[in-house]
């Protein structure tokens, strides 16, 4: 495996939250989709039933984390400054995908979109948008 | 503030705490009344964000302030509301301490017949040390259709 894919894989086991979620990225070049499974324990509406909008909207946060753990050399953790969630479509019980674009990474913060769409990527069920603070080894 | 409905705190303790994402996350409810919700969550291993630190992760606080805030419109309501989250922003101020739970409280401080507004911050110690802070519009469900006359 890359270097990349080898960070990306070590951040994805560091962080007990994304256990949780259920959360894992596959790698293709420096291309990432992160995939969410549907579980029961996800579900925010019963009756629908549907994702908890947290879920959707902390899934696309790790999202982002995680394409940053591809691209910046650190193993430590970037900190969220700021998240903006846009909710589309609901969320079904379905394995949900996202991707992240990297629009600026500066020398301390970040500043990326991320889209999550469940059967078509044509019709995203959210986005996010965000700036991360960066950490360093230093 | 007025005694709380108690109905209204049966529906509360409800929606706070068997909602499968709430009751995953060990959702406990703080208070319910007035337009407002107060929810805890209480740290645990599993939910954190930051091994190096133990801090509970920033989604983690995501999903509370989230659900905070459909608390507060079905307090605002005074009775169980359907909704769906049109947008939520978070301004994360600090990291909560290590190992501490966080707590939120939501205000629904305006509703129109389709959408409520809603504010909310979270803490891990102190109310006025906030830890973040949140601002959300949620679509009533039942009530008329983007674009139907108001």
């Amino acid at each position: 495996m890359s270097e990349a894919g080898d960070r990306l894989q070590g951040f994805l086991a560091s962080v007990p939250y994304i256990q949780f979620l259920g959360m894992r990225c596959e790698l293709a070049g420096d291309e990432m989709t992160a995939i969410l499974p549907f579980a029961p324990h996800l579900v925010g509406n019963i009756m629908l039933p549907a994702l908890h909008g947290g879920v959707i909207g902390a899934f696309m946060e790790m999202t982002a984390l995680a394409q940053l753990s591809v691209v910046q050399q650190t193993p430590k953790v970037h900190k969220t400054i700021d998240v903006t969630i846009e909710y589309l479509r609901p969320g079904r019980a379905l394995t949900t995908y996202a991707r992240a674009d990297l629009r600026k990474v500066g020398r301390r913060i970040a500043n990326v979109t991320v889209e999550a769409w469940q059967e078509a990527r044509s019709s995203p069920i959210a986005a996010l948008r965000g700036h991360f603070m960066l950490s360093s080894d230093e | 503030m007025s005694a709380p409905n108690p109905t209204l705190r049966e529906l509360a303790v409800h929606m706070v705490e068997t909602v499968p994402q709430a009751a995953a996350l060990g959702f406990k409810l703080v208070s319910v009344a007035d337009g407002r919700g107060s929810i805890l969550v209480p740290w645990r291993a599993e939910l954190v964000g930051d091994p190096a630190t133990g801090v509970i992760a920033s989604g983690v606080v995501t999903s509370l302030l989230d659900h905070c805030c459909g608390l507060a419109i079905s307090s605002a309501k005074n009775e169980r509301f359907p909704t769906a989250t049109l947008d939520l922003r978070i301004d994360y101020m600090r990291p909560a301490a290590p190992h501490a739970g966080v707590t939120a409280l939501a205000h629904c401080y305006k509703m129109t017949r389709s959408i409520a507004f809603v504010r909310a911050h979270a803490w891990d110690e102190d109310p006025e040390d906030p830890i973040a802070t949140a601002q959300a519009a949620f679509i009533l469900n039942g009530a008329p259709a983007p674009g139907a006359a108001r």
